[in-house]
């Protein structure tokens, strides 16, 4: 009886922790795969143990080559996605004027659109511009879709603000550069590194998008699209793993770093 | 001293550096459009223009060799629907069956984070966010090895006999589950399960914890609690929430490639195929334009529907 009563106490505890392992399990799959050592093309059962994959995770003719595309894709889409939605941000936040609410929808639309409805029809007009497709009609495309998450990252971020900090800095003869650069954005800065983070995942891991306008060049999702029909290489699940990792330690490290300074600041 | 503070609090002093106050007002109204100029205009060049020449691709005719002529030929929206109503009718199954589960599974989650979690909520909620970084591919592919015939989740549910019955329902196929529209679902769960947890979490977050010992104080019973406080005040997560899931989940076609067989191809997949293999750009550019339309006509009359119109 205790033993029912205690599972109908925690009974969303129990489920939710169940969601979670739904979440993670892939993540584990691609983990202890990224150890195995598979006979044949396809790496989906479980063979021996190795650490070759780990040993050399460039071996794979093409793979690392797409890696650091994608990487270099998705570093300027951060950056251009960031800048542009953070004056957005601003813009809206900031000001009362006229298309605000025209502005809002546009920002609005490119989040409630199925990605396959944006790719074809950015394709369209780059078929009827001529455009070579490759690295720029692929940067083009995700600065467009990484703009709205940002924009909304940081006007959350900014709303929040409290204008009197900026009226006192102005008190104090600070000039209204000074003012942005030492208080305005210091405090909005989380929000703009929330939606850059946003922007670069997002960007890194696009497919649909990018294969519509990619042409031949070859990111690093649509070399693993590719390898899903060859018969995927165990790296692949290597830098399944790295990343993962690498992700997690960002954001805990993010974290710790945003508590401390709260606590200074406290 | 209190008096000349108040009589010109935001004046500035004589000696401010700062340029003249009218020249800078005049300049301050241009501010915010200088502001939104680049990114508005990139939005427009790339977003909206695009669409615009969609529409014009999907009323011509012609071939790739001769051109295409933008001939008013509204017939091709009537023959991509006669052609491939089943691949649209299964893009809403498929999305509506997967946001059912993610809300499904994503609650209890977002719960757990919301109010149980204590000093484990960031670490969840890394978790939770975690996998967006690691590519939405080789995830998907692990569902592959998952999912595997004869794996441990196929042997599992066949001796609860799930099967069986997802069978009849004709959601699997036999023993399989790879390749039939269950595997799909599951994929789509899967990958947009995040874009679920997150809204649910913000707004049950937001719920203030004393209407919680407030209900109990009016005994009320916990179920009772949920369904009559905190329910209601998660609808903006739940509704946001079912957005986020059902539109990219209706647009998808990778896991219906990767998971599932031609049997279970969704109107992502036939515009993909239509788009860069066929090329046949006319049908393709219908396609997505009805897709587009069918969304936002659901999606419209849902937030009309669930009363929350100043959420989006």
């Amino acid at each position: 009886m205790a033993i029912l009563r205690w599972l109908r106490r925690n009974l969303v505890v129990i489920a939710g922790l169940c969601t979670l392992a739904y979440l993670l399990l892939p993540n584990v799959i691609v983990t202890v795969f990224s150890f195995n050592k598979p006979k044949g093309r396809f790496n989906y059962s479980w063979q021996e143990f190795s650490t070759d994959a780990w040993q050399n995770p460039c071996d794979v003719a093409d793979m690392c080559g797409s890696l650091s595309l994608s990487l270099q894709i998705a570093t300027w889409a951060t950056i251009g996605a960031t800048v542009l939605g953070t004056m957005i941000a601003f813009a809206l936040v900031r000001y009362r004027f006229r298309a605000r609410g025209a502005i809002n929808s546009l920002i609005f639309l490119p989040m409630a659109m199925p990605e396959v409805v944006m790719a074809a029809s950015l394709l369209t007009l780059f078929l009827n511009m001529g455009a070579q497709l490759g690295f720029w009609t692929v940067l083009i495309a995700h600065i467009m879709f990484c703009l709205s998450f940002v924009v909304t990252a940081v006007k959350a971020r900014v709303m929040s603000m409290d204008p009197r900090l900026e009226q006192a800095a102005q008190d104090l003869y600070a000039g209204p550069v000074q003012t942005f650069l030492r208080v305005t954005l210091p405090i909005a800065a989380p929000g703009i590194a929330a939606g850059a983070l946003l922007a670069f995942a997002l960007s890194f891991d696009d497919f649909i998008i990018t294969n519509f306008n990619a042409g031949s060049t070859v990111t690093f999702p649509m070399f693993v699209w590719g390898s899903a029909q060859r018969g995927t290489p165990v790296q692949i699940n290597v830098i399944g793993t790295a990343m993962f990792l690498v992700a997690v330690l960002l954001v805990l490290a993010g974290m710790l770093i945003g508590k401390r300074r709260n606590k200074q600041s406290r | 001293m209190t008096t000349t503070r108040t009589e010109a609090p935001p004046a500035k002093d004589p000696a401010d550096p700062a340029p003249a106050p009218r020249g800078s007002r005049g300049r301050g109204r241009l501010v915010p459009y200088w502001l939104l100029l680049p990114g508005i205009l990139w939005l427009i060049v790339f977003f909206a223009l695009p669409l615009v020449y969609q529409a014009s691709t999907s009323v011509q005719t012609g071939s790739l060799e001769e051109g295409f002529k933008v001939t008013w030929h509204f017939a091709t929206y009537w023959d991509a629907l006669t052609d491939y109503w089943p691949q649209f009718l299964r893009s809403v199954l498929y999305a509506g069956a997967a946001t059912v589960l993610c809300l499904l599974l994503g609650y209890p989650l977002a719960y757990l984070i919301a109010f149980r979690a204590g000093r484990w909520r960031n670490l969840i909620l890394v978790l939770v966010i975690a996998p967006f970084f690691t590519s939405f591919l080789i995830r998907t592919l692990a569902w592959k090895t998952i999912l595997a015939d004869g794996g441990p989740v196929v042997g599992a549910l066949n001796s609860l006999h799930v099967l069986d019955v997802t069978s009849w329902l004709g959601a699997t196929d036999g023993d399989r589950v790879l390749a039939t529209p269950l595997a799909v679902i599951c994929g789509l769960t899967y990958n947009f399960l995040p874009f679920m947890i997150l809204p649910l979490y913000t707004s049950l977050e937001r719920i203030d914890g004393r209407l919680h010992e407030a209900a109990g104080d009016l005994y009320a019973k916990p179920s009772t609690t949920f369904r009559k406080v905190t329910f209601p005040l998660s609808m903006p997560g739940v509704v946001s929430g079912t957005l986020l899931t059902f539109i990219p989940a209706a647009g998808d076609y990778v896991n219906a490639d990767l998971l599932g067989s031609t049997d279970t191809r969704m109107v992502g997949n036939v515009i993909q195929t239509q788009f860069l293999r066929i090329l046949d750009y006319p049908t393709a550019a219908a396609l997505s334009f009805i897709l587009m339309a069918a969304i936002l006509l659901m999606v419209t009359f849902y937030i009309r529907k669930s009363g929350t119109e100043d959420l989006v």
